[in-house]
C-alpha cells in the first residue's frame, strides 16, 4: 500500500503547483504574458506567512488568509506598476520585464534579510491517520482539503459572479469587452490579485509541508508551475488544476522509484513532450493560423 | 491560345479540405493550360483563399489531388511548391514589413541564387556574383514594377497600392510558371485598379506566365481573365468565359442580394 | 558600391587591430594584472554569447531563452577533452563547440517547430535538463564539479572572438541570412517565397549553440573549477538580456550591451545584493521606456552612413489587445 501513499504525497505536492499554476494560467490567458515574477509571488507569501505565525502568533489560518491578502495587493502593484504600460508593447519587452521583476523581488528580499533558509514553525500537527490500513500524512489531506475550497471558490468567482464574466470577455477579446463596457484594467487588476492570492496561499502551504523557505524557492516551483499550466492548456483553469496534480505525481513517482536527483528534469521532459505532440495541452483546442 | 494536345500547366482533381467536421472546399475541380489568365470568384467565404492554400501547400487537402506539370504536388511543403513554379500573393498583404522594398524583392530571388552556406560564411567568389546577380535582377524588377527609386524604403512605409505591386513583384522575383495572385486589386481606387490590370497584362506577356486571380471587383475579373470559375459554399457552381458565367443562372443566385460588379474593398 | 565594401572592411580591420594591439600592450607590459586580464576575458566570452543568441532572436525571430545549456555543454566537453583526453586546447574548444552544434540540432529540431512563448519554455526546458543530466553525470563530477586547468587566454579568447563575429556577420548579409531574417518578418510569407523555414531556423539556432559551446569552453578553462550551478535559469537570463538590452536584431547592439553589463556586474560584484537590485530595476525601466534596446534595430556603422541599410528588428506580436 505504499504507493498509495506515494500518490497522496504527489498529490499534495501536486496542489502546490496547481495553485501556482492557476495563477499562470489565468495572467496568460487574459494578457498572454508569461508572468515569470509569479514565482516570486509565492515566495512572499511563503514569507508573510512565517512572519505572520512566528510575529503575530496567528494560526494556520489566519496566516494564510494574511498571506493571500498580501500576495494579491503584490500582485496588482507589480501589474500596475510593470506591466500595465506594456500592454501594448512587444512580447519578449514585457518577458524580460517579468524577468526583471522577478530579480528584483528576489534581491530586495535577500537585501533585507540575508539569503538563509527559514525554519517554518510546525503548526498543523504531523500524525499519521490510518484508514483501511493504509497511513496517511495529516499534513497532505489538510492541503489537499484546503486546495479544494480554493479551487471550488475560484470556480464560483469566474463563473458565478459579474467579475468572473468580465475576466473571461476580457480574455476573449479585450476589445470588444472595452466596447461593451466592461473596465479592461480593473478586470485583469483583479486576475492579478486572484491569482496572486492563489500563489501565497501556496506559499503557506509550501512551507508548511516542505518546512524551509529561502528567498530564491519561487524560481524552480514558479517554471515548474508554468510547466503544469502548459500540461493542462495555458489559459484554461481546469486545465492548470490537472497539470498540477499530474506533475506533482510524476514527481513524487520518479524520486520514490529511487530516481529523486532527475526529480526536476521529468517536469521538463513532461513539458517538451507534450509541446511536441500536444502543444495546446490537455484540454487546449489546436488553432491554426489564419492564411 | 495554344491549348489542344497539350498537358494542362495545372490539374485539380475532385479536391477538398475538411476542418474538423466542416468541408469547407469539396469536389473542386480546375484545368489551367499554359499561358490562361483564369479567374476564380465567388461570394466571401465560399472557400476560394482556401483553394490558394491548398494549390500552395499551406494546408494539406484532404481530398483529391493537384498535379502540377503532370506530377503530384498535393502533401508537398510550401516551400516546395514554390520551387516547382508556384508562387502566390496573399489576401492580406504578407510583405517583410521591416525590410527594405529591395530586400523584399531579393528575398524572392533566395531559391534561383544557388551559393552555399560554406561561401557566404568565408565570402568566397561565389558569393559575390550571386549578390551582385540577385541585386541587379531585384533592381530590374523593380524598374518594370515602377518602385526602383523607392528601393531603399522600407516596405511597410510604402502606400498600400504600391505595397500590393511590390508584392507581385516579389513573387514574380520567385521564378514562377503559375502566379496566384489573392485579391490583387483590393483597397486599391479604379485608376490604380486600371494600372493593375495593365501590369498583369505586361507581366503575363513579358514573362510568360500563367495566372490565376481571385478578386472581388468584377470589372477586373470580366475584363481580362479569358475563362472564370465560380465558388460557392466550397463547390464549384460555374465554369466558362466571362459572357457565360455573366448569365449563369447558378451565379446570379449566388450573388442574389449582392449585385454583381459591387467592389469589395 | 565597392568602394563603400571595401572601406568598411578597412575599418572594421582597423578597429580589430587596435582593439588587439591595446589588449596585448597592457598584458605584455603588465601594466594591467590578472584581474583585469580576467575580465577582458569575461567580456570576449558574454559578447560571443549574446552574438550567438542575437542569431537566434535578434536575425531569426525564434525566441530561444536556454542558451546557458549549449554554453554548458561546451564548457564540459572542452573539459572533459582536455583534462580526461589531453587533447589541445584549441582543438578542444572547436570539438566542444560541434557537440554543442550537434545538441543544438538536437534541441532545435523538435522544438522549433512551437512558435514565440511556446518555444521560449521548450528551450528553457532543454536547458535545464541539459544542467540535470550534468548534475548527475559522476563522470564530470555531478554536483560537487570537476577541476580544470586555466588554459583561457586574452588571445584565445579574442581570436574565437573574432571568429564568432565575422562568421555571424557574414552569414547575415547574405541570402541565407536574409531567408532567416524573412523567417523573423513572416514565416508564412518566407515559406512561399521557396525559403526552407525549418532549415534556416535549425541552421540558425545550430550556428548559435556551435559559438555558445566555444563560448563554454574559453569559460570553464578561465577558472580552475567547473560546476553545473553557473549554468542555470539565470544565465540564460543574463545572455538574453545582453541581446533585448542591445537591441534585437543589432549585432553591435549584443556587443555593447554585452560589454557594458559586464563591466558593471564586476564593479558591484562585491555587493552581489545591491548589484543584483539594480540590474533588475534597470532592466524594467530600460523595457518600460524603451524597449527596442539600446540600439534599436541599427547597427553601429548606421550610425556612419548617411543612407541606411533597413534591416529592422523583429516584431514579436503584442501581448494583451
Amino acid at each position: 500500500m505504499e504507493w498509495i501513499q506515494q500518490l497522496v504525497n504527489g498529490i499534495s505536492l501536486g496542489s502546490i503547483y496547481a495553485l501556482i499554476a492557476l495563477g499562470y494560467t489565468m495572467v496568460y490567458g487574459i494578457i498572454k504574458l508569461l508572468n515569470f515574477a509569479h514565482g516570486e509571488v509565492f515566495m512572499i507569501g511563503a514569507f508573510t506567512g512565517f512572519y505572520g505565525i512566528t510575529f503575530l502568533n496567528l494560526s494556520f489560518i489566519p496566516a494564510l488568509i494574511l498571506a493571500m491578502v498580501v500576495c494579491s495587493i503584490l500582485g496588482m502593484l507589480i501589474e500596475r506598476v510593470a506591466y500595465r504600460r506594456l500592454r501594448r508593447s512587444t512580447r519578449i519587452a514585457a518577458l524580460i520585464t517579468a524577468i526583471g521583476v522577478s530579480l528584483f523581488i528576489q534581491y530586495v528580499m535577500i537585501y533585507f534579510r540575508g539569503a538563509t533558509p527559514e525554519a517554518y514553525p510546525d503548526i498543523v500537527p504531523r500524525q499519521n491517520i490510518e484508514f483501511l490500513g493504509i497511513k496517511f500524512n495529516s499534513q497532505a489531506l489538510f492541503i489537499l482539503l484546503i486546495t479544494i475550497i480554493l479551487m471550488i471558490l475560484l470556480q464560483y468567482i469566474v463563473h458565478r459572479t459579474k467579475m468572473g464574466k468580465a475576466m473571461r470577455a476580457v480574455s476573449l477579446d479585450m476589445d470588444a469587452a472595452r466596447l461593451m463596457g466592461i473596465n479592461v484594467d480593473n478586470t485583469i487588476s483583479a486576475t492579478f490579485a486572484i491569482g496572486s492570492a492563489l500563489a501565497g496561499a501556496a506559499g503557506v502551504i509550501f512551507g508548511m509541508y516542505y518546512t524551509s523557505i529561502d528567498p530564491l524557492m519561487g524560481l524552480l516551483p514558479g517554471i515548474k508551475a508554468f510547466v503544469a499550466a502548459v500540461l493542462g492548456g495555458i489559459g484554461i483553469i481546469p486545465g492548470a488544476m490537472v497539470g498540477g496534480f499530474i506533475l506533482g505525481i510524476v514527481e513524487t513517482g520518479v524520486s520514490a522509484l529511487g530516481y529523486s536527483n532527475w526529480r526536476d528534469a521529468a517536469a521538463f521532459i513532461i513539458l517538451i513532450l507534450i509541446l511536441i505532440f500536444r502543444p495546446s495541452g490537455i484540454f487546449g483546442k489546436n488553432t491554426r493560423e489564419k492564411v | 491560345m495554344k491549348t489542344s494536345g497539350l498537358k494542362p500547366l495545372l490539374q485539380v482533381n475532385q479536391l477538398g479540405i475538411q476542418f474538423g467536421g466542416l468541408k469547407a472546399v469539396s469536389e473542386f475541380n480546375l484545368q489551367i493550360n499554359k499561358g490562361e489568365l483564369i479567374g476564380l470568384i465567388g461570394p466571401n467565404g465560399a472557400g476560394k483563399t482556401t483553394v490558394f492554400n491548398m494549390l500552395t501547400g499551406v494546408y494539406e487537402p484532404t481530398e483529391g489531388d493537384i498535379l502540377f506539370e503532370g506530377k503530384k504536388i498535393h502533401g508537398l511543403p510550401p516551400y516546395k511548391i514554390t520551387r516547382r513554379g508556384i508562387s502566390r500573393t496573399f489576401q492580406n498583404i504578407r510583405l517583410f514589413a521591416e525590410l527594405s522594398v529591395l530586400d523584399n524583392v531579393r528575398i524572392g530571388y533566395h531559391t534561383i541564387a544557388k551559393n552555399s552556406l560554406l561561401s557566404s560564411i568565408f565570402r568566397l567568389p561565389a558569393h559575390f556574383s550571386n549578390e551582385k546577380e540577385m541585386r541587379d535582377k531585384a533592381i530590374e524588377f523593380l524598374k518594370i514594377f515602377n518602385l526602383e527609386h523607392l528601393k531603399d524604403e522600407t516596405a511597410k512605409n510604402l502606400p498600400y497600392g504600391m505595397q500590393r505591386r511590390l508584392e507581385i513583384a516579389r513573387a514574380l522575383a520567385a521564378g514562377p510558371k503559375l502566379l496566384l495572385l489573392d485579391e490583387p486589386a483590393a483597397g486599391m481606387n479604379p485608376k490604380e485598379t486600371a494600372e493593375l490590370m495593365d501590369l498583369i497584362a505586361f507581366i503575363r506577356e513579358e514573362f510568360d506566365l500563367t495566372i490565376l486571380l481571385i478578386e472581388h471587383d468584377m470589372k477586373l475579373v470580366m475584363g481580362i481573365c479569358e475563362r472564370i470559375s465560380v465558388l460557392d459554399h466550397g463547390l464549384l457552381i460555374a465554369e466558362g468565359s466571362p459572357e457565360e458565367i455573366r448569365n449563369h443562372p447558378k451565379v446570379i443566385e449566388a450573388y442574389l442580394g449582392e449585385e454583381v460588379g459591387e467592389n469589395h474593398a | 558600391m565597392k568602394t563603400m565594401k571595401i572601406s568598411r572592411f578597412w575599418i572594421f580591420f582597423i578597429t580589430v587591430l587596435i582593439v588587439y594591439g591595446i589588449g596585448e600592450f597592457l598584458i605584455a607590459t603588465g601594466r594591467i594584472d590578472s584581474f583585469y586580464e580576467n575580465l577582458m576575458i569575461t567580456i570576449a566570452i558574454n559578447i560571443i554569447l549574446a552574438v550567438s543568441l542575437h542569431l537566434v532572436i535578434g536575425i531569426t525571430g525564434q525566441l530561444s531563452i536556454g542558451h546557458a545549456g549549449f554554453f554548458a555543454i561546451g564548457a564540459y566537453f572542452a573539459a572533459i577533452f582536455t583534462m580526461n583526453m589531453g587533447l589541445p586546447f584549441p582543438v578542444a574548444l572547436i570539438l566542444a563547440g560541434i557537440v554543442s552544434a550537434i545538441a543544438g540540432f538536437i534541441v532545435g529540431m523538435p522544438s522549433l517547430r512551437l512558435r514565440g512563448d511556446y518555444l521560449a519554455i521548450a528551450t528553457l526546458g532543454f536547458a535545464e535538463i541539459i544542467r540535470i543530466i550534468f548534475l548527475n553525470w559522476e563522470y564530470v563530477g555531478g554536483a560537487s564539479g570537476m577541476t580544470v586547468t586555466k588554459m583561457t587566454t586574452w588571445q584565445y579568447s579574442f581570436i574565437f572572438l573574432l571568429i564568432t563575429i565575422i562568421v555571424i556577420a557574414n552569414f547575415t548579409n547574405s541570402r541565407h541570412g536574409r531567408a532567416c531574417i524573412s523567417i523573423r518578418e513572416d514565416e508564412i510569407a518566407a515559406d512561399s517565397m521557396g525559403i526552407n523555414t525549418t532549415y534556416y531556423k535549425v541552421l540558425a539556432f545550430v550556428i548559435g549553440s556551435l559559438f555558445a559551446g566555444i563560448a563554454g569552453g574559453l569559460y570553464s578553462h578561465n577558472f580552475y573549477f567547473l560546476q553545473p550551478v553557473n549554468f542555470g535559469v539565470l544565465k540564460s537570463f543574463d545572455i538574453l538580456i545582453y541581446v533585448v538590452l542591445g537591441g534585437l536584431g543589432s549585432m553591435s547592439g549584443a556587443i555593447i550591451s554585452a560589454t557594458l553589463l559586464t563591466l558593471v556586474s564586476t564593479y558591484f560584484q562585491n555587493f552581489p545584493e545591491i548589484r543584483m537590485v539594480l540590474y533588475s530595476l534597470v532592466l524594467i525601466i530600460i523595457m518600460l521606456y524603451r524597449p527596442q534596446g539600446l540600439m534599436g534595430s541599427k547597427e553601429i556603422t548606421d550610425l556612419f552612413r548617411r543612407k541606411k541599410s533597413v534591416k529592422g528588428g523583429p516584431h514579436y506580436e503584442n501581448i494583451g489587445t
